[in-house]
């Protein structure tokens, strides 16, 4: 049950320890957080099973692992490791060009990211049980996550203001499956949980994107890349369960040091949202 | 009309208020320990018992829900919160408390990982059959004399409680809220 909690990229024991102790609802297993694939460029894959087993055996909380876009054989590999989740990452290199993984054929659950109503609802066509923002991962920059966030709201509120036959039009704009289409428009809400990761890197952000709607955040390189990451991991934590509460976030923001140093991602000579489709 | 209250620190929340509002009570979301003063009842909804436990310290919640429960204040945990209504943890962390507030031993993640779970129908004492969700689920290894077991399940290795009580004190291994179906719900209600 991950609802309204933090998760947390972890690349060894040691920092999923923390996390846990933290208060983190799951961790993310990877080798390296996204600033510094960004930094290292070259492919970047799924991480090393051993990695991932170290990481299992240390904590109780669900343990996460991320598989390139289409590479269904790294996600078998991780649903053979009894992963919790897997996320099929624009984060790592993408394996293929046209295709997601068919994720009904696995047991395991997904995550993928999205950056808007259509990618959001092709995923859960393809059977991913929860959408997250893509944000801009590593730069520590929250812009790209609000924008995906602001545009999938609005998407969604367009189509409950569209009567039964502008929904056909409304989903091939989208081109996303029209029985998905048709059930946000009478609902209101994705028919998954949505989450919110990509450059969230201090308790203010935290509050920001729940306040826009996500019900998770994960973080990646914003906590093991500020100057202590014990505190912010317990602040985005306090910060995410009392998003609505000011005088918390406040009280949780003073005196944590550093943030981490962030990119401004108009300068970016990569950018991993535009990975997947 | 009670007043029920919902621990709003993680987890869902959200299921277990809307499942509530259904029911003839006022439902009231727990962030701060001041928002016990006024209640009659609370959940403890399913969620990661570290965080919520965590949770519980930070927000000053603990020592004031102890000593409410202590003195005979209705509480009802499903998974998480059972876990954190226990007396004893297998399973978990060395170093992971709970408030004792029920005499039975729980495995976390006693029915496997996410990977393994399941539902299954459950049958309820004085209610009948309702749908059982079971989401890494704790299981009920052990359960003190005095504990009424209102359901159980075999999972393929024998019989182990799913919804036990002890005077005003609830635990639910699976999750009611996750369903359509309000009847434990209403169980809880009723009985305040």
């Amino acid at each position: 049950m991950l609802r309204g909690g933090v998760i947390m990229d972890v690349v060894n024991p040691e920092q999923a320890k923390i996390a846990e102790d933290s208060g983190a609802v799951a961790v993310m297993a990877l080798e390296r957080v996204p600033s510094d694939i960004r930094r290292d460029g070259g492919v970047a894959r799924m991480s090393d099973p051993q990695m991932i087993k170290e990481i299992q055996s240390c904590v109780t909380i669900p343990v996460m692992a991320k598989a390139r876009i289409g590479h269904f054989a790294e996600a078998q590999i991780l649903q053979a490791l009894d992963v919790d989740y897997i996320d099929e990452s624009e984060v790592l290199t993408p394996a293929d060009e046209e295709n997601h993984i068919d994720k009904w054929g696995f047991t395991v659950p997904f995550v993928c990211g999205a950056t808007n109503l259509g990618e959001a609802l092709r995923r859960i066509g393809e059977g991913a049980c929860l959408i997250r923002s893509k944000g801009e991962a590593g730069t520590g920059n929250v812009v790209e996550a609000v924008r995906h966030l602001r545009t999938i709201n609005a998407q969604m509120r367009r189509l409950q203001t569209a009567d039964a036959a502008e929904i056909f039009a409304l989903a091939k704009d989208l081109q996303a499956p029209l029985p998905l289409v048709q059930e946000v428009a009478a609902t209101g809400k994705l028919p998954v949980p949505l989450f919110c990761a990509g450059g969230i890197s201090t308790p203010a952000d935290a509050s920001l994107v729940l306040q826009l709607g996500a019900e998770t955040v994960f973080v990646g390189s914003g906590i093991f890349k500020s100057e202590d990451p014990v505190r912010m991991a317990k602040a985005i934590v306090e910060a995410t369960t009392h998003f609505e509460d000011a005088h918390v976030v406040a009280r949780v923001s003073t005196g944590l040091g550093e943030a981490m140093r962030g990119a401004e991602t108009t300068s970016l000579e990569v950018r991993l949202a535009e990975r997947g489709w | 009309m009670p007043r029920v209250g919902v621990l709003a620190l993680q987890g869902d929340v959200r299921e277990h208020v809307s499942m509530l509002e259904g029911l003839d009570v006022d439902v009231v979301r727990v962030r701060h320990p001041e928002d016990l003063d006024t209640l009659d009842g609370l959940v403890l909804p399913g969620g990661e018992s570290t965080t919520i436990a965590y949770l519980l310290n930070s927000s000053g919640i603990r020592p004031v829900l102890e000593e409410k429960i202590t003195s005979g204040f209705s509480v009802m945990g499903t998974c998480a919160g059972l876990i954190l209504l226990s007396s004893e943890i297998l399973g978990g962390r060395s170093d992971q408390w709970c408030f004792g507030a029920l005499d039975i031993a729980v495995r976390r993640n006693g029915y496997g990982r996410q990977i393994a779970s399941f539902e299954s129908p459950v049958n309820v004492a004085g209610v009948g059959t309702v749908p059982g969700v079971f989401i890494r689920a704790p299981k009920i290894e052990r359960c003190a004399d005095g504990v009424e077991v209102l359901a159980t399940l075999d999972h393929g290795d024998g019989e182990h409680p799913v919804l036990v009580r002890h005077a005003n004190v609830w635990g639910c291994a699976f999750h009611p809220e996750l369903t359509q179906d309000s009847r434990v719900h209403q169980l809880f209600t009723d009985s305040l």
